[in-house]
């Protein structure tokens, strides 16, 4: 009886109507994080003493990153619930994350870009973030083509549910070897990394827009989920009921 | 083709008659040397990757310069990328035919553990083009101004390094099974993987050529390669699996 939720999930109706009822929640509260966010981040934090104004980047590239990796982590869950136990709608999210995912890395990667040329004087450095980042975005794009590759959805899935559970066990050695390859090839990063403490006039701001992006994501996957929901329930006859009232 | 697969076919995997079921080690030995036999009969799949290494190798020259003090330094890189394009030119061959004519079907239908039959034929796979590319690369090195004082090194990064390059391929092979023009999405979703096994190879190699230790990427090579053989023959079963269905 306590997993009546958990099994209640399996049913696509109700998660449509799950989807719909939360959907505004998490967007409103995203909006209203994100506002906050980059009203502390852009007015109220001082600029940093090296880097002047051009740190405030990092507002909109950490929280990218962290849910380019958070996405990742998601898609790779779903997926493994949708083989284990073979439950569409987990598939359906997975299928769902996976475009947000690669938006976010893109994000991080041209924010990270951006701010390079205040910092290094150059729009790219291989730098080992950006660099592994980079590989997760081309594992972002290998699992949209392999979902794409095939006409079936249900071999679609569960075949591109075993390449995100390989990948999601793949990003750790992935990450690691790439910061082991940098730090032959140049000092540690100069960059914030070495930066001990951040006063609380920055480190709030940015704990907001986390909670904030990761919000906008939550909101973003329920709504692409019931997309999703309908095309694959599209010969259901609630959908039709959904679609014509 | 064909004759050859009848050929087997008069051969039955597991000869009947020996003691009721036999042992793993039986049918992978059995496979092993079945995949081997039916390679040697098409040679020119064999000779094939070993030409593009070559290829490869003889761009560098005529692209950069001709000059072996400046060859030497990126040596490793060419070596590394060129193996590693090599290896993925040799993963077509891996399943196809077997899948093609109904083979792969029958293992996974056998009733013996098709995650151990599928470690054989990768075991073949390596033997046939990881262990051949191997040896190819000192020569390689050769031709790219390394003293002959670092061709050991070369030797012992390449062959550990293409066991797990493989089994990444065996992975990529077997999710990519039911797509028909596979080529450009396999390398999309084995490069990315295969990154850390660049790092460490080409580092192992690079030590190896300014004549320092180089076992510390030699051993991480081998984490890499005794991390594959656990994970990917299961990966590529539940790959194959899904395929079939």
């Amino acid at each position: 009886m306590a997993w009546t939720w958990f099994h209640r999930l399996a049913s696509p109706p109700h998660v449509y109507r799950t989807a719909e009822r939360l959907t505004p929640w998490f967007a409103w509260s995203a909006a209203i994080l994100i506002v906050a966010g980059l009203i502390g981040g852009l007015y109220l934090s001082p600029p940093d003493y090296q880097q002047g104004d051009g740190y405030r980047i990092l507002y909109v590239h950490a929280p990218s990153a962290w849910l380019s990796l958070l996405v990742y982590t998601t898609m790779a869950v779903a997926g493994g619930i949708g083989l284990i136990w073979r439950m569409k709608v987990a598939h359906a999210v997975a299928a769902s994350c996976a475009p947000i995912g690669a938006s976010f890395t893109l994000a991080a990667l041209v924010t990270g870009s951006l701010w390079g040329k205040p910092m290094w004087g150059t729009y790219w450095q291989w730098d080992p973030r950006l660099t592994s980042e980079l590989l997760l975005f081309f594992l972002y794009l290998g699992y949209m083509g392999l979902r794409a590759a095939f006409e079936d959805v249900q071999r679609s899935d569960r075949i591109s549910a075993v390449l995100a559970v390989v990948g999601v066990i793949n990003v750790p050695i992935i990450h690691y070897s790439v910061v082991w390859w940098n730090s032959l090839h140049q000092g540690p990063s100069v960059m914030y990394l070495g930066k001990p403490t951040m006063p609380p006039s920055m480190l709030v701001p940015l704990l907001i827009m986390f909670v904030g992006f990761t919000l906008f994501f939550a909101a973003v996957l329920l709504m692409r989920l019931r997309g999703e929901v309908l095309i694959r329930e599209r010969a259901a006859s609630w959908v039709r009921e959904v679609v014509h009232s | 083709m064909n004759n050859v697969m009848a050929g087997e076919a008069e051969r039955p995997l597991v000869s009947a008659g020996t003691s009721g079921t036999p042992s793993v080690f039986a049918v992978t030995s059995l496979m092993l040397a079945r995949d081997l036999r039916l390679a040697f009969r098409k040679a020119s799949q064999l000779v094939q990757p070993l030409a593009f290494f070559a290829l490869i190798t003889t761009l560098f020259p005529l692209a950069v310069t001709p000059e072996l003090t400046q060859l030497r330094r990126i040596a490793p890189g060419v070596v590394w990328a060129a193996a590693l394009l090599s290896s993925l030119l040799a993963l077509e061959f891996l399943f196809r035919d077997d899948a093609q004519d109904g083979t792969l079907e029958q293992y996974a239908l056998s009733g013996r553990s098709l995650t151990g039959l599928l470690a054989a034929k990768t075991a073949a796979h390596w033997l046939l083009t990881g262990l051949p590319l191997a040896l190819m690369a000192p020569l390689a090195g050769v031709a790219l101004g390394v003293q002959g004082a670092a061709l050991p090194g070369i030797l012992a990064s390449v062959t550990v390094g293409t066991v797990t390059l493989s089994l990444i391929g065996a992975v990529g092979a077997a999710l990519t099974l039911g797509v028909r023009r596979s080529g450009a999405l396999l390398s999309l979703l084995t490069l990315p993987l295969s990154i850390p096994v660049l790092i460490f190879g080409a580092r192992a190699t690079q030590l190896a050529i300014q004549g320092q230790p180089y076992g510390a990427p030699l051993t991480l090579l081998a984490a890499l390669a005794v991390f594959g053989i656990t994970v990917s023959p299961l990966a590529a079963a539940a790959a194959v699996r899904i395929n079939l269905e």
